[in-house]
């Protein structure tokens, strides 16, 4: 199934080269920023004040994206879409695949987790690259498990959540020795464990709590950016301890069509096994 | 989770470190990229970007290029920190009336950003001409 979804995001990205498809340009190169895990415009863990499109106040866009995490026990897919119109509002699908280890697939009759998450996003005020003040967003993450096995095996109140935030951006012309800085800072409220994948809620905590993440980034060239991701997470299960995620990211935007990141992420405990490191793969196709 | 944190903090730190350390500039903008010469060429590059793009070239059909080229070049020098005067009208005079949209004045960003690369400015330059120029977009967006 993994698979066939990389095959079929590839295919689209070879015909989004090859083909001149005219894409909403209305931003500078890489102020679009990248597809987020759950499907929202932002960084790779962390959603952005910015929109998923280079669209304008004057246009709209729509993308592609597939990201695939290989870490040391387990492996998760994100394949989804997301649009935008006028630089004012942001809708977005994504379909969650976790991979479990055969181990535990064992004890528990589930070989994968699969999630469906639908995102809304308003931008509120300002322009990341031009305004005085940081661009600001809110938005919210609907995520629904097609199976609550897992999650209610590990004590889970719910099998489905939805999260809201409020995210700042900047980018700084010329900040670093004359490289542009990027920042984005967001607060999540969020009942979910590790993303929802094991559910929402939890004996340890059945509430609402806002989570800290934040994004840095340095423009390298006009094509590169280098930088890192941190997202706090909850701690609402007792049977399985839950860390933050960190991550080093890679990007490349070789024009307003395309873009693709690799990113080292550390995702700490994850339902028992210690230590989940590993490659992020990621890529966007923009449909016009 | 600690030492994550420790870890983003500290990289932010350095980070935040960094734009706040001032760059010793002894020379100014204007003299680094080259001075006179450079200002021209950027002009003159910057109008053969705008005279082959439709979109954008719309917007100075009834334009006085040469007077345009003279104005450009001066607003230019002032704004890298060059021994200029000024002597043209104010940016929301100039570009008022003409109702420039976000899209067409991204884009015309983007023909600006080439015809620096072409005058042979480096990324970094690029960066920081654009940085004493984006502050005026208020002035003539939607104007």
């Amino acid at each position: 199934m993994r698979g066939k979804h990389i095959k079929t995001v590839m295919v689209g990205g070879i015909f989004l080269c090859a083909t001149p498809i005219m894409a909403a340009e209305g931003k500078l190169l890489a102020t679009a920023g990248l597809s987020q895990l759950e499907g929202s415009g932002g960084g790779g863990l962390v959603p952005w004040a910015t929109l998923a499109g280079y669209d304008s106040r004057d246009e709209t866009t729509a993308l592609l994206f597939m990201t695939d995490v290989n870490i040391t026990d387990y492996r998760l897919s994100s394949i989804g879409v997301a649009t935008s119109f006028y630089d004012r509002v942001e809708l977005s699908y994504a379909q969650q695949t976790f991979g479990l280890p055969v181990g535990l697939v064992k004890q528990l009759s589930v070989g994968e987790i699969k999630q469906n998450v639908i995102g809304a996003k308003v931008r509120l005020y300002g322009d990341v690259v031009y305004s005085t003040y940081p661009q600001l967003s809110i938005g919210l993450q609907h995520k629904q498990l097609d199976d609550d096995s897992v999650a209610t095996a590990l004590g889970a109140k719910d099998d489905s959540g939805t999260d809201f935030y409020v995210a700042a951006t900047k980018v700084h012309l010329g900040a670093v020795a004359g490289y542009n800085l990027v920042w984005n800072v967001t607060a999540r409220a969020t009942k979910a464990n590790e993303m929802g994948l094991l559910g929402y809620g939890g004996p340890d905590n059945n509430g609402y709590q806002m989570m800290m993440e934040v994004s840095v980034g340095l423009l390298l060239s006009p094509n590169w950016v280098v930088g890192m991701e941190y997202r706090q997470k909850p701690n609402n299960l007792s049977s399985v301890k839950e860390d933050d995620w960190t991550d080093l990211f890679v990007s490349y935007m070789p024009n307003k069509n395309i873009n693709f990141t690799a990113a080292y992420a550390d995702l700490g405990t994850v339902a028992t096994q210690k230590d989940q490191k590993g490659v992020y793969l990621s890529m966007t196709g923009y449909l016009w | 989770m600690v030492n994550h944190l420790k870890t983003a903090l500290l990289m932010m730190s350095v980070l935040l470190v960094a734009c706040a350390t001032p760059t010793k500039t002894p020379i100014s903008l204007y003299e680094e990229i080259g001075g006179q010469p450079t200002i021209e060429a950027i002009t003159d590059n910057f109008i053969d970007e705008i005279s082959f793009n439709k979109d954008i070239y719309r917007y100075f059909e009834k334009t006085n290029i040469t007077r345009f080229r003279e104005k450009f070049i001066e607003h230019l020098c002032v704004d890298t920190g060059g021994p200029c005067t000024y002597t043209g009208d104010t940016m929301l005079k100039v570009h008022q009336g003409q109702k420039i949209t976000e899209t067409d004045f991204n884009l015309t960003v983007d023909l600006l950003v080439n015809a620096m690369k072409k005058a042979g400015l480096t990324y970094v330059q690029q960066n920081r001409v654009l940085k004493v120029l984006a502050p005026m977009r208020g002035e003539m967006l939607y104007k």
